[in-house]
């Protein structure tokens, strides 16, 4: 059975680099190193993230005057070393990124796969809540959250999954109204399979694609959100070591000792892009129709 | 591959359609008001003896892909009455239903569509088995397997994805898939069209190779008409819903009497350069289903259009061993 | 003999893909004249498209480069031209006709704004006048209320109607060279009757060569002069229609036309071809069809058949018609 060739399209335009093509090492290594740094950090961290010693309280990184390599990256306010922190916080971060984004994808998947499949009055209650949903700030409900039930690390996920689903339900629903206009749909009917067959062994594989780009891509900003929250006190609340608190605690201090807001500042950065990069290499990968996502 | 005279059976055709009639209706605006009716199948009548094709043919906003997707069941007329095997099958039975829906299966034109990528060939041509009939897992793989075998696929076929097969292969799998219940009617709605040309004959002989093995009917919707006129016995001729000629398939297509036919057949182009050629074209653009003309609806583009056939609808009637739905021939019967 | 206006000679074009490098066009060439209708005949894979696509050097860039031959049009190479040049004689003197009018036409814009660019462009018309020319345009090609019709968008035409228009803005040159690639190939039968009709009716009036791709046999019987047939990349058969079709002596044509149901001769099984189109990454060393063909011989596996002369102006690519 010969693999068939036919020649591209006038219209499909052929990359002669394989620019999707090579797989984002540089990204993955950054997310495993994270990742790894973050299960293990208990016996890789050099200090105990809680521990204060006010004599201590900001010393700079290692290669200034002043510093040590006892405190690589340097001291914040109360003493505790910058580094330990930020390898704990990497735990809250990918935890509640993961988290997150596991948890809308699943309701937002559900629901955009019930309402591209049923169609009609449920199509279009769905999309009515999903809208909704939509339109509705994701740092405004968690404040309220924090201020009425108190912050923590569960009402940050649910904060953020609450409002995050409709985004997935959104996209997971247009595909499948593309996926229903093909033959092999009307041919699991024709042989008899009911609307949860065709929804979970036909819909949903094909969907699976784009879903795992999404999901990729969410995580980088869940992790922004999740910072941002901690930034403003509605997040993880003090003394846990989160990245966004820590750049809080470091704002009155950016001119002096910048290393206190910086280095979290930094980790952030990196890990919302090495999330992004290996998102869009999926993208190009697995589905290059997504291109707009 | 002689034409059966005479069909074993009780008599009735396999499948019997009388006055079918879909209408859709058109909405618009945010609450859905109901605009205006597309009558896209009107009231049509036919028979379909076993073992034997029926050819569908019309152009675009003919009904015949609303007629398909009738008798698939896909969708459920307005008005009108479907009998297969003798029993009705639009009645609240619901094991006839299930029956039926188990006897009539479908092939459609496109080989890229038609199969989920993500599964593997065995676990597309198994589904209809896994959902309808009660069978052990190792004699579920020797039905595919000899499925796969009754449409010239190799063994090794099953473990493999869509994707690594060409289109005409798709379209055997896609055949063999329509086979697995052994339905004993499959609408085959244009099978070769997305084929290369010379791989629609190697498909082509393969149905009608089936049909004389296993004696399964088909209706044959396709716009090749030399396609349509090789495989069928009887031809059904559709413009804007309604049945225009309707007979045996030599019959229609060497010597067709509507107009529409002859225009149709016209245009079809045989590559027989001294063919003698039927001279009739037609103007104009087909109306919009939406607003069909009165009286004979192809009276907007007839060059033989009379008074007569803009009031009055044509009934079918019996002209030269064929049945014409217009004013130029026949006598009521 | 008057002069061609296109003269196609031993055009090829390359692609590069992942599975190494496609020869598309490998060696066609053809010659029309004035008033003269080619008809294109091939598969998928077969490089009919891409031709046409070389001919007005609209390759898809980078992975697909022209890689040899020459194209001439009334005498001047296009194949020499700069980009710039060529940018002049699209849609002036050479003009393309596509299978797709929906995406041939701009959905955003009206069919008077879109035949406004080419009518300023190339013949430095300027309001009233091109609307009036465009109107003409459309009346030319048989559009009813020509006027109103420029104020239309292309979802508020039929097939056939967008396809008229793509034509019409085909002829504003007037074009030396009409490429029509499987124009009809979507539109009704009866729609493609009309259309046909027109494109000869045009082509009488305007004298333009033309270049008719389609894999419809029919089609080519009768709105053609001559017909080219393609097989992986390769010109296996030219010649004048009525030789080719009641004469043919490339087997890749001879089981073609065998495989087509006809009318009027009740066949019971028709001659298939064996096998499947080539995968043009792992063409064998001799002739493509050499695989499928029910006459290979030792010689055609391993070495590709030169263009031999089988008749007037009728050539075929195959051991089988070479003189021992």
């Amino acid at each position: 059975m010969s693999r068939v060739l036919t020649l591209p399209d006038a219209e499909v335009q052929q990359q002669s680099s394989p620019r999707g093509r090579r797989a984002p090492v540089v990204s993955l290594a950054i997310i495993s190193v994270f990742v790894l740094v973050g299960i293990f950090a208990p016996l890789l961290s050099p200090a105990d993230p809680y521990e204060q010693t006010l004599r201590l309280r900001f010393r700079p990184p290692v290669w200034e005057e002043r510093g040590s390599w006892a405190h690589p990256l340097g001291t914040d306010r109360l003493g505790r070393d910058v580094l330990t922190r930020i390898m704990w916080g990497s735990r809250i971060s990918l935890a509640a990124g993961v988290l997150t984004v596991l948890l809308a994808s699943a309701v937002g998947a559900a629901i955009g796969l019930v309402a591209g499949y049923y169609g009609g009055r449920i199509d279009a209650g769905l999309m009515r809540v999903t809208d909704a949903t939509l339109s509705f700030p994701v740092i405004l409900l968690a404040l309220i959250l924090a201020v009425t039930v108190g912050p923590s690390f569960t009402n940050v996920v649910i904060a953020i999954a609450v409002i995050l689903w409709a985004r997935y339900a959104r996209v997971i629903r247009s595909q499948v109204l593309t996926l229903m206009e093909l033959d092999f749909i009307a041919q699991a009917r024709l042989a008899g399979a009911g609307g949860w067959r065709i929804i979970t062994r036909h819909l949903l594989p094909n969907t699976l694609n784009t879903l795992v780009v999404l999901v990729t891509l969410q995580v980088g900003y869940v992790i922004i959100v999740e910072a941002s929250l901690s930034f403003l006190g509605a997040g993880i609340p003090p003394p846990t070591p989160a990245w966004g608190s820590m750049i809080a605690e470091g704002r009155d201090v950016v001119t002096s000792a910048w290393w206190v807001s910086m280095f979290p500042g930094l980790a952030i950065l990196l890990v919302v892009l090495a999330f992004n990069l290996l998102g869009d290499w999926l993208r190009d990968t697995l589905d290059p129709k997504l291109r707009q996502l | 591959m002689s034409r059966p005279d005479s069909v074993p059976g009780n008599g009735r055709p396999l499948l019997e359609v009388t006055d079918l009639t879909k209408h859709f209706n058109v909405r618009r605006g945010m609450l859905g008001r109901s605009t205006g009716l597309v009558r896209a199948v009107d009231s049509i009548s036919f028979g379909l003896e076993a073992g034997t094709t029926l050819g569908l043919v019309g152009e675009s906003g003919c009904g015949k892909t609303t007629t398909s997707k009738l008798i698939l069941g896909l969708e459920r007329p307005t008005a009108g009455a479907i009998h297969f095997g003798g029993r009705d099958v639009l009645a609240h039975d619901r094991e006839a239903r299930r029956d039926y829906r188990r006897s009539v299966q479908a092939v459609f034109q496109d080989p890229f569509a038609s199969l989920d990528p993500r599964m593997r060939v065995a676990t597309i041509v198994a589904e209809p088995l896994v959902i309808n009939a009660e069978m052990d897992v190792s004699t579920r793989h020797r039905r595919v397997a000899e499925l796969l075998d009754l449409v010239g696929l190799p063994e090794r076929a099953a473990t493999l994805y869509p994707h690594e097969f060409s289109g005409g292969q798709r379209q055997r799998i896609a055949i063999a898939r329509a086979l697995a219940l052994s339905p004993r009617l499959v609408v085959l709605d244009e099978p070769v069209s997305a084929l290369d040309v010379s791989i629609r004959a190697q498909i082509l002989n393969l149905l009608t190779d089936l049909q004389t093995r296993l004696g399964v009917s088909y209706l044959f919707i396709a716009h090749d008409l030399a396609a349509v006129a090789h495989m069928s016995h009887t031809i059904a001729v559709m413009y804007l819903g309604k049945i225009v000629e309707y007979g045996d398939a030599e019959t229609v297509a060497l010597a067709p009497k509507h107009p529409y036919t002859r225009a149709l057949f016209a245009a079809a182009l045989p590559i027989d350069l001294d063919a003698p050629r039927d001279d009739v074209t037609v103007t104009g653009e087909v109306p919009s289903p939406l607003n069909p003309p009165s009286g004979c609806r192809f009276h907007t583009r007839c060059p033989f259009v009379m008074p007569h056939c803009v009031t009055e609808e044509p009934a079918l009637r019996i002209e030269a061993g064929r049945q014409v739905a217009c004013h130029l021939y026949g006598s009521t019967p | 003999m008057s002069a061609a206006v296109i003269d196609v000679r031993n055009l090829q074009t390359h692609i590069v893909t992942r599975w190494g490098t496609i020869k598309a066009v490998d060696g066609v060439s053809f010659a029309l004249r004035e008033a003269e209708t080619l008809g294109l005949v091939g598969e998928s894979g077969s490089g009919k498209s891409m031709t046409c696509l070389s001919i007005v050097r609209l390759v898809p860039r980078p992975a697909a480069r022209i890689v040899g031959g020459q194209v001439r049009l009334d005498g001047d190479d296009l194949l020499a031209k700069t980009d710039t040049e060529m940018q002049q004689i699209r849609g002036r003197r050479v003009a393309m006709i596509l299978q797709d009018p929906m995406s041939s036409l701009n959905p955003v814009f009206s069919i008077g704004m879109q035949m406004r660019e080419p009518l300023a462009m190339y013949h430095g018309l300027r309001g009233g006048a091109v609307r009036a020319r465009a109107a003409e345009l459309l009346a030319s090609v048989r559009i009813p209320s020509p006027e109103a019709r420029l104020r239309a968008f292309p979802h508020q035409l039929s097939g056939g109607m967008r396809q008229r228009v793509v034509g019409a803005m085909a002829i504003a040159g007037p074009p030396r060279l009409l490429i029509a690639d499987e124009p009809t190939t979507s539109l009704d039968l009866t729609i493609q009757a009309q259309y046909l009709g027109l494109l000869k009716e045009l082509q009488a009036r305007h004298r333009f060569a033309m270049v008719f791709v389609t894999h419809n046999l029919g089609i080519v019987a009768r709105t053609c002069d001559r017909v080219a047939v393609m097989y992986a990349g390769r010109v296996v058969e030219i010649g004048p229609v009525r030789r080719l079709f009641t004469t043919p002596s490339h087997p890749y044509t001879q089981a073609l036309l065998a495989s087509i149901p006809r009318f009027g001769v009740r066949q019971a099984r028709l001659t298939a071809i064996a096998g499947q189109p080539p995968d043009l990454a792992t063409l064998p060393a001799g002739c493509a069809f050499a695989p499928r063909c029910p006459h290979a011989l030792d010689r055609c596996v391993t070495e590709a058949p030169p263009e031999t002369a089988v008749g007037p102006a009728h050539t075929t690519r195959c051991w089988l018609n070479v003189p021992a």
